[in-house]
Parts: C-alpha cells; sequence; structure tokens
C-alpha cells in the first residue's frame, strides 16, 4: 500500500521570500481540491509546462483535474513551470518538482500527465522531469517512477518528444483518463505483474494510448523516414484519437478555478461547442477536433450559473475555436444578456470569424459591459491569399462589417493575419496595409471623428501535422522579417491614416523553431535535449527565447545526421513521404488532406459540411462520430433559487 | 449615432463599512493586488450590494490602506467599502469570509457611524510587527542595540527607478527581542542557529518602512544576517500614544445623538 508523501511546503517556504510572484507556487486556489492520498488507487499529477499565470486558466487541465477528483479510484494534484529564480534554489536546496495542491513530490504520483497545447512547452517538460528526480529518457524509468503521459493538440506529433514521455493520449481526455485509471488500479492491485514494460503495454493494447517505445523507426539514406513499425505483440499498429461525442454529459470544469495570482484570462468560460468544420488549412485545431458537436442552451445555461456562483467572476467566454458559429448563438447571446443584465456579469466571444458575425451579435454581448474592441482574424492579407488557405472573407465584406461595428459605437478593430503562408508573395501581404487603411477610412466615414483605432497584429504561419499544410514548406525567417518590414513601410507611407493603426508582430525566428518541434521526427529530441543542457527555458516567451541557442542545438544534435533545421521546416513534402504521426490516426484521411493541399495550390475552395454535403475528410466514418449540431429549439432553463444577498437584509 | 453614455445610474452609497482583515499562514505570499482581486471576487460571490464609481467603467467602491508587503502576514489590515444599501456588518463579516479562501480571514466589520470620526488613513499611525528570526537572540539584541544607538540608519531600496536611500531609523519607536520557542514557526532553523522573536513599533512615514528595511539596517550597523529569510506578521496598525502603545483604529465611539452625519463620497 502507498504511504502518503509529505508535504514540501515546510522545505519550500523561506525559498518563496526569495521569488517572484511567490502566491504561484502556494496553492489554495478557490475549487481547488485536496484527495486523501491513501483513499485512492491511482494518484494523478497533472502539468501544464508553463508558467502558472498561463498554466492555471487551461481548460483542459481544469476539466481532467475535475474529472479525475470526482471518481473515487483516483485523486488529481496539479503543478506548473517554475521559473527560473525558483528552479535555481531548488536545485541549490534539493527540492524537487511540487505539486501546488498538497505540495508532494510529482515523483511519488502514478501518472505524470502533461497537457501540451503547443511544442515550445518541450524545453519546459525536461526541468520538470529533471527537477523530479525521473530519468529524463522513458526507457531508463523504473518501476517505481510515474508513468509520464503527453495529451494536448502538440501529442498528435508527440515524436520530437518520443525519448521522454512513456505514453501519449491523442484527442479529447475527459474518457481515457477513467480507462487508463481502472487498467493502472487493477495492475496495482494484482501485485504490478512485469512491471513497468507490462502495465505500458496493457495501455496501449487499450488501442488509444501510444507508447513510442514500443514502436521502432527505421530510416532511408535519404533521412526520410521508411516505417513506424510496432516491435512487440499486443500494440495496434495504429493508435486512434479519442472523442467525446455528447458535451452536455461532460459539464466540465463546474467549478472552475480561481487563482489569487493574477493570470491571462480572469474569466469563466464555458465551451459551447468542440470542434470546427469550416476548414482553414492552417488551422490544426480545426482539422484535429472534428467533428462539430455543440452543447445544448440548456447545458450551457447551467455552467454559466454554476460557474458564476462558484467563482464570482464577472466575464463569461464563450468558448469554441469559430464561437459565432454555435447554430444557436443569436438566441444564446440574447438569453445570457437578459439574464445577467442586473448582475454587470458580461458576454465575450473570443474566437470570431468576421462571415459568421454579426453587429446584432455583438451588440448584444457587449450589452452589459463595454464596447470597446472587436477582433477579426481574416488570417491572410489578399483574397487569392485567403482562397488558398480556404478562409474566404472578401474585403468589401469586411469592410461592410467593421462599418457596421463602428456606427454601432465599437471604436477599435483588431485584425488578425499570419505571414509566410504557402504561395505567399510580398504583394499578399502589402494587401494588410490597404485593408487596415480602408478600415480606418470607413470608421471614419460611418463615426464622423477621426479618433478611430485598428490592430494589426501578425503571427508567423507554422505548418502543423494532420493538416493539408503539413506537406508545406515553412518560410524562412529572413523571408517572413523582410515582408513584415516592408508591411510596416506600407502602413506608414499615408501618417493620416498610419497612425490610427498599430502593428504588432514577432519576427519570424520562433516560429521556425516551433516549426521544427511541429513536424519533427524521433530525432528531433537529441536537439531539444541539447537545447534545453545549454539552458532552454520557456521558450514561448520572447525574453527567454534563443534562436541561436536552437540552432546551435540543431546542428550539435544533427551533426552525424543526414538531415538538419531546414529539412524539417523549410522543405516540402513529397506526396510520397511517410510522415512522423502517419500512425497516429485523427481520423483525417491522407488522401483527402493531400487533395486539400492541391486545391490549396490552386486556390479551391472547400465548403464546410455543416451546411453543405459531407466532403469526406474521413473523421466520422473511421472515428464512428458524427456532426451534432442544432438548432434544437431548446432555451435556458429557469435559474435556480438565487443563493446571492447572503449579506442578510437591513438592519 | 451618439457616442454611449453611461447607462449605470450612479446610486450615492448609504453605508460604509471597516472591514479588518488577517493575511495567514500561505496567503501572505499573495500581494495586495492579488489581494485586492480576490476581494472583491467575494464581494460579489457574497452578494454584497456594493456602490459603484460613476463613468464608462464602475467600480465598487473600496478605499484600502497601505498593505503589507508580499510574504509578510498580517493580523491588522483595513480597508473600507461603500453600499448602496444597508447591511448588517456581521452578517457582511460572516458572508465574506466564508466566500474568502482560508488564509484571507475578515476579523470584523464595523458600520463608520460607530468608529472614531475622520478617515480611515487618518486612524494609522504606526504598525506593530512581530519577525521571528533564524538567530541567536544575543546576537539579535547586540544588533538591535547598535541600531537604536543611531539616530539614522540608510538603506538602499530598489525601486523601479532604481534604487533609493531611506533613513529606516527615524520612524522606529520601539524596538525589543525576545528568546523564540525552540521548534516553532519558523521552518526548519539549522541545527547551530537559534530561533529569536523581535517586536517592533513602526511609525506611518511616507514612504512607508518595512520590516526588511529595517533587518538591512541591522545588516548594514552590526552585520546582522539571520540564516533564513525572517518570518514577519503585522500584529497591530492604528493610532499610537507616547508609550509606543497601538490602538485599535476601530474601537467603538459613541457620536452625539440625532441624525447621522452624512455620508462621505
Amino acid at each position: 500500500m502507498t504511504t502518503s508523501p509529505a508535504s514540501l511546503f515546510p522545505r519550500l517556504e523561506p525559498l518563496l521570500a526569495q521569488v517572484s510572484k511567490p502566491i504561484q507556487y502556494v496553492g489554495g486556489e478557490l475549487n481547488a481540491r485536496s484527495k486523501d492520498w491513501d483513499s485512492v488507487a491511482v494518484h494523478w499529477a497533472l502539468m501544464y509546462p508553463d508558467a502558472y499565470e498561463v498554466g492555471l486558466p487551461n481548460q483542459g487541465v481544469q476539466i481532467l483535474y475535475e474529472v479525475l477528483n470526482e471518481r473515487s479510484d483516483a485523486l488529481a494534484e496539479r503543478c506548473y513551470a517554475v521559473w527560473p529564480d525558483l528552479e535555481k534554489l531548488m536545485r541549490e536546496h534539493d527540492v524537487p518538482q511540487f505539486t501546488v495542491d498538497s505540495h508532494r513530490a510529482v515523483a511519488a504520483f502514478d501518472v505524470l500527465g502533461v497537457s501540451f497545447a503547443t511544442e515550445l512547452g518541450y524545453s519546459n517538460l525536461l526541468t520538470a522531469l529533471e527537477l523530479s528526480g525521473l530519468p529524463l529518457h522513458a526507457v531508463e524509468r523504473g518501476d517505481e517512477h510515474p508513468i509520464v503521459l503527453a495529451g494536448g493538440h502538440a501529442a498528435f506529433n508527440p515524436e520530437p518528444i518520443a525519448d521522454f514521455v512513456d505514453a501519449a493520449v491523442l484527442g479529447d481526455g475527459e474518457q481515457i483518463v477513467g480507462t487508463i485509471t481502472e487498467v493502472i488500479a487493477r495492475f496495482k492491485a494484482e501485485g504490478a505483474p512485469g512491471g513497468r514494460t507490462e502495465l505500458l503495454t496493457r495501455l496501449a493494447e487499450t488501442g488509444g494510448v501510444y507508447v513510442p517505445q514500443f514502436y521502432d523507426v527505421s530510416y532511408g539514406a535519404d533521412g526520410a523516414i521508411v516505417a513506424v513499425t510496432p516491435n512487440r505483440a499486443r500494440v495496434p499498429a495504429r493508435v486512434h484519437k479519442h472523442t467525446v461525442m455528447d458535451l452536455d454529459e461532460w459539464p466540465y470544469p463546474k467549478t472552475p478555478l480561481v487563482p489569487l495570482a493574477e493570470s491571462v484570462h480572469e474569466r469563466m468560460s464555458v465551451e459551447i461547442f468542440r470542434g470546427c468544420t469550416r476548414g482553414c488549412r492552417f488551422c490544426q485545431a480545426g482539422m484535429i477536433t472534428r467533428p462539430v458537436r455543440e452543447r445544448s442552451l440548456p447545458g450551457i445555461g447551467r455552467m454559466v450559473e454554476q460557474g458564476l456562483a462558484a467563482t464570482g467572476f464577472e466575464e463569461v467566454g464563450l468558448l469554441s475555436l469559430s464561437s459565432a458559429d454555435h447554430s444557436e448563438i443569436g438566441p444564446l447571446a440574447k438569453q445570457l444578456a437578459d439574464r445577467y443584465a442586473e448582475d454587470r456579469v458580461s458576454l465575450s466571444l473570443p474566437s470570431t470569424r468576421v462571415d459568421a458575425f454579426n453587429i446584432d451579435l455583438a451588440n448584444e454581448f457587449s450589452r452589459n459591459g463595454r464596447r470597446s474592441g472587436l477582433t477579426f482574424a481574416p488570417e491572410g492579407g489578399s483574397e487569392r491569399l485567403r482562397r488558398v488557405i480556404n478562409k474566404m472573407v472578401s474585403h468589401s465584406d469586411l469592410i461592410d462589417t467593421v462599418t457596421a461595428a463602428y456606427s454601432q459605437g465599437w471604436r477599435q478593430v483588431k485584425l488578425y493575419f499570419m505571414c509566410g503562408l504557402p504561395t505567399e508573395t510580398d504583394e499578399d501581404v502589402l494587401e494588410i496595409a490597404r485593408m487596415a487603411q480602408d478600415v480606418i477610412r470607413a470608421g471614419r466615414q460611418a463615426t464622423g471623428s477621426r479618433d478611430i483605432r485598428a490592430t494589426v497584429s501578425i503571427g508567423g504561419f507554422v505548418p502543423k501535422p494532420h493538416t493539408p499544410f503539413q506537406w508545406a514548406a515553412q518560410a524562412a525567417p529572413e523571408v517572413v522579417d523582410e515582408r513584415l518590414r516592408k508591411l510596416r513601410t506600407a502602413i506608414n507611407a499615408d501618417r493620416s491614416l498610419g497612425r490610427n493603426i498599430g502593428m504588432r508582430y514577432h519576427d519570424g525566428q520562433p516560429s521556425l523553431i516551433e516549426g521544427l518541434l511541429s513536424r519533427g521526427d524521433r530525432r528531433v529530441g537529441a536537439v531539444i535535449e541539447q537545447a534545453w543542457r545549454d539552458g532552454a527555458r520557456f521558450d514561448g516567451w520572447s525574453e527567454h527565447f534563443s534562436y541561436q541557442r536552437w540552432v546551435e542545438a540543431a546542428r550539435t544534435a544533427l551533426a552525424e545526421q543526414p538531415v538538419d533545421l531546414a529539412w524539417f521546416t523549410t522543405r516540402e513534402r513529397s506526396a510520397e513521404e511517410v510522415l512522423p504521426w502517419d500512425h497516429l490516426d485523427s481520423g483525417l484521411d491522407k488522401q483527402w488532406l493531400w487533395d486539400d493541399w492541391q486545391d490549396a495550390l490552386t486556390g479551391y475552395e472547400q465548403d464546410d459540411c455543416r451546411w453543405t454535403p459531407c466532403f469526406d475528410c474521413g473523421v466520422c466514418p473511421s472515428q464512428g462520430t458524427d456532426i451534432q449540431v442544432g438548432p434544437t429549439g431548446r432555451s435556458l432553463l429557469p435559474l435556480a433559487a438565487r443563493t446571492v444577498a447572503a449579506a442578510g437584509g437591513t438592519p | 449615432m451618439a457616442r454611449r453614455t453611461p447607462d449605470a445610474v450612479f446610486v450615492a452609497p448609504v453605508q460604509r463599512l471597516r472591514l479588518q482583515y488577517a493575511k495567514r499562514g500561505r496567503l501572505r505570499f499573495s500581494s495586495h493586488r492579488d489581494f485586492a482581486r480576490a476581494f472583491e471576487r467575494a464581494l460579489r460571490r457574497a452578494g454584497v450590494p456594493m456602490a459603484y464609481s460613476a463613468g464608462f467603467h464602475p467600480h465598487p467602491k473600496i478605499s484600502y490602506i497601505g498593505a503589507a508587503p508580499t510574504g509578510v502576514a498580517s493580523e491588522a489590515e483595513y480597508l473600507e467599502i461603500a453600499l448602496a444599501e444597508r447591511r448588517e456588518p456581521d452578517a457582511v463579516a460572516a458572508a465574506l469570509d466564508a466566500v474568502l479562501p482560508p488564509g484571507l480571514d475578515i476579523v470584523r466589520v464595523v458600520d463608520v457611524e460607530q468608529c472614531p470620526p475622520g478617515g480611515l488613513a487618518e486612524q494609522i499611525e504606526a504598525s506593530l510587527w512581530q519577525l521571528e528570526l533564524a538567530a541567536e537572540p544575543g546576537e539579535l539584541a547586540a544588533a538591535v542595540a547598535r541600531f537604536l544607538a543611531r539616530s539614522e540608519v540608510l538603506v538602499t531600496r530598489l525601486t523601479k527607478d532604481g534604487s533609493r536611500q531611506i533613513d529606516a531609523r527615524a520612524a522606529v519607536l520601539e524596538l525589543a527581542v525576545t528568546p523564540g520557542l525552540t521548534g516553532s514557526a519558523v521552518s526548519e532553523p539549522g541545527p547551530d542557529s537559534g530561533h529569536a522573536i523581535m517586536t517592533m513599533v513602526v511609525r506611518q512615514v511616507t514612504p512607508a518602512i518595512r520590516p526588511d528595511d529595517v533587518l538591512a539596517a541591522l545588516r548594514l550597523v552590526a552585520g546582522f544576517a539571520p540564516s533564513l529569510p525572517a518570518r514577519a506578521t503585522r500584529l497591530a496598525q492604528g493610532p499610537v500614544d507616547e508609550a509606543g502603545t497601538v490602538a485599535d483604529p476601530l474601537r467603538r465611539t459613541e457620536r452625539s445623538a440625532g441624525p447621522s452625519a452624512p455620508v462621505r463620497s
């Protein structure tokens, strides 16, 4: 039987007086759980491998934390990456990686589940493993060590971290964490027969857990992969993603965590649907989360009601990949705005497409809050490029929409774009300047005021696995930087307009490294390890990221290989090439992806299967799923008896 | 279309309450900003009918008094809130304490009408601090004696704009050392380090003199450096008398009968 590991807090406490923002390490958030160690069979440590302020609001971690803690056979505690100031002190004072809930050593848990929203968290994984006292490499771990399990969108190609993780799970986590818990509980009850290898085999046998060490990768002389094959019995040739089919059955998080520390999202989030079939070709999230599954209005209403009561948040974010696409977004917005009109609760719609947007909806959303800024994401500067990426919005549609927004009292518009998209030319990017200038002109005309702002935000495009652009050559950082320089010049060419246009962008270098980590194979593991040994930490933070360090690490670690940084990033792949993630099944048919890639190159658009016939992307038949969209005509249910006004009546 | 006008109708506050709260245990690592966010959420969750400021971005009316530094515990932090509807102070205290995390604790709530006249800030003249130190009491007492013998000790404080020199001595009214109980409070005292408790009364000045400034001064005048960071607690703050005794800023004060004084806004 396990015995409860001691709290590390007494040893951590003296260090906290010496670090920045110590509150992030003490736990005790509103709605945090703490379960008795010995009351359950399976202990999960859930990690988000970035700073607490980014990791705490993460929905994936919060959902699994609640789902696991509701089980009678499991507990879950959370941990986050520690900043370098505390890392240094922990090494000096020999304090291992801890969970923030009960400050237990991560090494004492059965599973360390790590949620990767982005590949730039890989270096922080290595820090956490080392601080935990775990061998860095999966094959060096023994029976006493936790199973290191990767999840999140980046786990759809876990090959670059295959050396470091024992297993990876693709897709929705709600149900598979239960299956994994049951496998581990049974294994422990039986006395752990066959040790770690048997446990990993049993997990692999479920068909939904990928164990990289059970697969061999062979390479050809040109450096390309020849095959990825299981190296033992009981292991599936392909591992499938998980899909939760009824979101109303999984209304998590029910009681969202509220930190004392400041975090990136000071609001409550309710996921109103999962999946997206808009078919934007750059968008990995839209491709790997199919099909669309909507939460019902009664289900959303209940989550908002429960969540607000449990948190005291003033803002509710209606989350999804494209929230205005919910089939009943209009009634939903109106009903929620009516219900909370008196309570100073504002609604927000974090992801909105220009063509799905209508001003009545925006007005509904701003009714109880501020009418400050609207955000649109045309992504591509020119109509031609928007056809390539399958995000077709015409220039005049956009201008009409922002004109309506300005005339309704909105004062600021944010426009999101990408640079470095396939087939992109300088002219495509320079169109961004024309669009921003037209937005300012339209706003001035609509309002009669010169006090109009538009902000243009530009990110570097990174080709991602399981998308039609998985074969594309990534643009070199110099190309991206040069285009952005020309764009800045073009925006400022007309000072009377340019001074009302803000331009935010990142240079192209971090994108190239993200590209390496996104489409890399197992040989990239050595690069990650080298960069980490050279000091890589918090690579998603510009103040910590060093391009030079990664370039050097790639040169060193790949010196004996026929491949290099450029091979993984700026090289276009052929139809025949075995991709490192081909044995990981997102449901998308590879031939369909290839055809869609070819359509992209000719600017041929693909419709949305919610409104047009199925176009055979492959997901539903291969995964046994189907689209679940309304309208259903259902409404919010009446509120339960109000529990507020607890402060009592007048004296 | 016309510009938007503030849509919330401004409601004059009808009642003001002063709160004493404590910052204990792990939550002493919360910053003032952290506390303020948690407190504003607690007001909402407890259903306290707050008065809001006027304007486009209405804010609940809360006046905070200089808060204890991050990492320092306190038994005596104060703030004032304005309500749009009258509430029983004890009920507000109970409702808020129920929704604040353990460690951020409401000690009591008093109606301004029951408090001494004048603003809350005027009541705060000095703080009583207790510092637990991993140090030999004798060594600490010697350092304290050297500090008290000075009329001025300039210490350097790092600020956003660089460093500045401040006098850590003049504001210190009282400073005493007692041996601590072994095995208590300060975590993991080293095998050869002792345990001492220092209490001090520090006058409220600008910029505020904090426990860290006094410790820096002890290092400066006597080379005193405890083996672990001190654990500091503010035990009280309020008016101070000639003897250096800190009184209760919310002490009950009978006001003249008749119509209640107009509420300040």
